[in-house]
């Protein structure tokens, strides 16, 4: 039948996109963990490339994980906030704010590093620390925990459930944090998913931001790629790939259980 | 247009999950009527204007239109016009455009579509609609642009799933007529889907009562007020009350609050009979019970009167007097309006 | 008459908390505001003011927009992100229906798998692309077998188009998917009830319906290939394209107004394309 053969040709074609985005990385892994790139599997199974990489850039693990988990910190306090806040208000102005919190992803992050660097590179202390860092990472990441909050408020119908709260007696800090804040739960867990997933690959601002002293583990893939042997830097991507995967399968799950809520 | 008899013959339906919608269906409708398939949710009436409509194919048996063979024909091969229940009208064309675009696949010229599209907006009564965006359209234009795009390729066989669904209850009365009118004027063997008994009454040639995927009966309106072949269509079309009888008497039968005229030779188990057959009576009367509820309808008052029954009686009564609460009511019936079903 | 004194403050000071809620509200957005005045719109204005410095005898803007090599790297930037959007938009709009309809063994494995590259950053995408078209690459090896001679072509700007669909084509095969979901399926059946074939679905119901789902994923696409910069600068800062061109003369060259202006320019290309994508879908009237 006709409906099946296109079908085939689909299936098929949809395949070999995903081998395109499968085969770099299987390569990647390859390199990482076998003697010897080039006779592949055969020449055998090391850790060696690992141990190598480890011993070079572990700072760069660490402090992408401080930074990481700080953006995550760091979001969460400005970020939950300004979410019940753009809910509430709902007007123009709110609109407005979105729209400007969503252009420092919109727009190229070599333009934010910059203006950064330009307006406060002068103080060096505040330039030279993982700080500077932070600051381009919670900027970027904002609107990834602002929206899917947001949009779990929406669908809590929040002003109501805060109406009832306040009409028992609670008063605004109360009512935030036994209504507003345990209702978003699942929300505030993707963004938080997200924004750490999005820190610990970050690149295009950090690499300005960097220092020799604050170096992530983006800016050390970088290094690698360029400056050391194909196996060390295939390794060191497997650790980073390490590092992501769970996270963005737990980001799934997370999604996936979310979506199912709301259909119920 | 000569009608298109369709014959449906040992058609089964089962989806993916097991559920049979359609258990051997064997139907004929014939050319130029208006059948009306009716029945509560999942009965199976949409699965088999679907079946018909050629967007499901049946598991088991066949689909004539006159003598071709159209079971294995996709619905874009079997020339069918369909209404669908939100309209599915092509948002990114304008009316006209909507209208013609059977025409385009048919390969007419723009002079011959813009001569049908006009003769069509005419028929549906928008006449100077025809380059409004569908946005601007309200329900009622809608539902009439649906039936203009499906008519235009003058198809074999029209079917409408719910076609009156979707609009407000005085909306609704108002199309129902014109499109009773539309029907027959065009003569066209036409199949709809509905779950309004009112509706398939007015509309239908012939109704198909289905329950839980078989026919429960297929018969013109009026036999199946009047003459229902079961309980369940005895119940789904119209109101019922139930006398279960405990006893043969001289003059009928006696049932619970009083006594039933009844010409028959035989003994029914149970005796049925329509609200609107039940007449309030001051004095001499068959039954009598207590008022316990009583709903003004405009036309007609709903009476509920307990004669000791399971259930109380249902009495719609034109006289529209106000009867006090607890009130002793008094019923009279006529014997050739009571009915026995088997169930 | 005691308690309808109470009744009576109770109302009044129950109407004032609710009323006080709007106010309140505004308070909580106040850190974010901070952050974002501070690190954000204070810099940019400061970064627009300096593209407008006097350098050399002219001012930054005046410099790019006169200057052949800036207008070229602009120019290729554009075109390279334009490609790649349609590329993916294509690719990521035939799979992604696909996997948006059909159910079978395995799908929601190859979903995954074809997801997961979008967060990959830009620096190992170009290491990726290194590793199938570099010097020693799979391609190079597959052309030393097959041909005598290695295929590269990683370090050109087929390995940046390369390096770009690599991270847009998953981002199109979710966005297409999720529009899959909310698409009317009774138009599609209205269409083949009119005698329509597949193909003439696809094309008078199915990709209008995807219209502006299509439309502003593929701005974004856009947008994230014109700021990308991790992937050129792995695959080599010879690559003529415009934030490559930005690191350069602010690095190497240390000519800050020059760079502000072409970080200014790319940002507000950018944010023009933006606009007009939303403006276009507003426009259109299909709601999702």
């Amino acid at each position: 039948m006709k409906r099946s053969s296109l079908f085939v040709m689909q299936l098929l074609f949809t395949l070999l996109v995903c081998a395109f985005m499968l085969v770099p990385v299987l390569l990647s892994l390859m390199a990482g963990l076998t003697r010897n790139y080039f006779q592949g599997v055969s020449s055998g199974l090391t850790f060696d490339w690992l141990i190598q990489v480890w011993q070079a850039y572990s700072p760069t693990v660490w402090l992408s994980i401080q930074l990481a988990v700080a953006c995550a910190v760091c979001v969460c306090v400005i970020g939950v906030p300004a979410a019940y806040a753009l809910v509430r208000m709902n007007n123009r102005f709110s609109r407005a704010f979105e729209e400007l919190m969503v252009l420092p992803v919109a727009m190229p992050g070599l333009a934010s590093a910059l203006a950064l660097l330009l307006t406060y590179g002068q103080f060096g202390g505040f330039r030279s620390s993982w700080l500077f860092i932070l600051v381009g990472h919670v900027l970027f990441t904002l609107p990834f925990l602002v929206r899917p909050v947001m949009a779990v408020m929406q669908r809590q119908h929040l002003p109501t459930l805060e109406e009832a709260a306040a009409s028992l007696g609670a008063g605004p800090i109360k009512r935030f944090f036994s209504v507003v804040v345990p209702n978003c739960r699942a929300g505030i867990l993707a963004g938080v998913l997200m924004v750490v997933t999005l820190s610990l690959g970050e690149f295009n601002l950090t690499w300005m931001l960097h220092t020799p002293m604050t170096k992530t583990l983006p800016v050390g893939l970088a290094d690698s790629y360029a400056s050391a042997r194909l196996e060390v830097a295939s390794a060191y991507t497997l650790i980073f790939l390490l590092m992501i995967v769970p996270l963005l399968i737990a980001l799934q799950a997370i999604s996936a259980r979310l979506s199912r809520g709301e259909s119920r | 247009m000569t009608g298109t008899t369709i014959r449906l013959q040992g058609c089964r339906k089962a989806f993916a999950d097991g559920t049979v919608a359609v258990h051997d269906l064997n139907l004929t409708i014939e050319p130029g009527e208006t059948l009306a398939i009716l029945g509560p949710s999942g009965c199976g009436k949409t699965t088999t204007l679907r079946l018909i409509a050629g967007l499901e194919s049946p598991n088991a048996g066949q689909i004539f239109f006159d003598d071709h063979d159209v079971t294995r024909l996709p619905i874009e091969k079997r020339d069918v016009g369909m209404v669908f229940q939100n309209y599915a009208l092509f948002p990114n064309l304008d009316v006209a455009g909507n209208i013609v675009y059977g025409l385009k696949i048919r390969g007419l010229s723009p002079a011959e579509r813009n001569k049908r599209c006009a003769e069509l907006l005419e028929l549906v009564g928008l006449q100077e609609h025809g380059k409004r965006s569908i946005h601007e359209l309200s329900g009622g234009q809608r539902q009439r642009v649906a039936l203009a795009r499906a008519l235009a390729p003058r198809p074999r066989v029209l079917l409408l799933d719910e076609p009156l669904a979707a609009l407000d209850a005085q909306l609704r009365e108002r199309l129902r007529s014109e499109l009773d009118e539309l029907l027959r004027g065009l003569g066209i063997t036409s199949v709809f889907v509905t779950h309004d008994q009112g509706e398939a009454m007015a509309l239908g040639d012939r109704i198909l009562v289905m329950e839980k995927g078989r026919v429960a009966q297929l018969a013109t309106p009026r036999e199946i007020y009047q003459q229902p072949a079961n309980a369940f269509v005895a119940s789904f079309v119209g109101n019922l009350n139930a006398f279960p009888v405990v006893e043969r008497t001289a003059q009928g039968l006696r049932v619970s609050g009083g006594e039933l005229p009844w010409t028959g030779s035989n003994l029914p188990s149970t005796v049925y009979c329509r609200p609107e057959h039940l007449r309030v009576m001051a004095g001499e009367s068959h039954l009598r019970g207590r008022l316990v509820g009583q709903f003004f309808q405009g036309a007609q008052s709903r009476l509920l009167v307990d004669v000791g029954g399971a259930q109380p009686l249902l009495v719609d009564s034109a006289d529209n007097v106000i009867h006090t609460p607890g009130a002793l009511i008094g019923l009279a019936v006529a014997p050739q309006v009571l009915f026995t079903l088997n169930s | 008459m005691t308690a309808s004194v109470l009744k009576a403050q109770g109302t009044t000071s129950g109407k004032r908390g609710l009323l006080r809620l709007r106010p309140t509200a505004a308070w909580a957005l106040a850190p974010a505001a901070a952050m974002l005045f501070a690190f954000w719109l204070l810099p940019l204005a400061h970064l627009i003011l300096l593209g407008g410095e006097d350098r050399d005898g002219s001012s930054g803007y005046w410099q790019v927009l006169s200057s052949g090599q800036y207008l070229n790297s602009l120019l290729q930037t554009c075109v390279l992100a334009i490609v790649v959007t349609l590329a993916a938009l294509l690719v990521g709009g035939i799979s992604g229906v696909f996997l948006a309809r059909q159910r079978f063994f395995g799908r929601s494995a190859l979903v995954a798998l074809l997801t997961f590259p979008l967060a990959f950053p830009g620096v190992v995408v170009g290491f990726l692309v290194i590793l199938l078209a570099g010097r020693q690459g799979l391609f190079a090896m597959l052309g030393m077998q097959l041909a005598g001679e290695r295929w590269i072509f990683a370090y050109s700007l087929t390995g940046l188009f390369i390096g770009y669909l690599y991270f847009s084509i998953p981002r199109v095969i979710l966005t297409v998917m999720a529009a899959c979901e909310s698409l009317d399926r009774s138009l599609e059946e209205a269409a083949h009830s009119l005698g329509a074939g597949h193909w003439r679905v696809v094309c008078d119901v199915i990709v209008p319906g995807l219209a502006p789902a299509l439309v502003s994923c593929g701005a974004i696409c856009f947008a994230t290939s014109m700021g990308a910069f991790g992937t050129a600068f792995t695959l080599g800062t010879r690559l003529n394209v415009t934030p490559v061109a930005i690191y350069n003369v602010f690095t190497n060259y240390a000519n800050f107004a020059v760079a502000a202006a072409l970080s200014v320019v790319l940002g507000a290309l950018t944010w023009a394309v933006l606009l007009l994508a939303r403006r276009l879908v507003k426009n259109s009237g299909t709601v999702l």
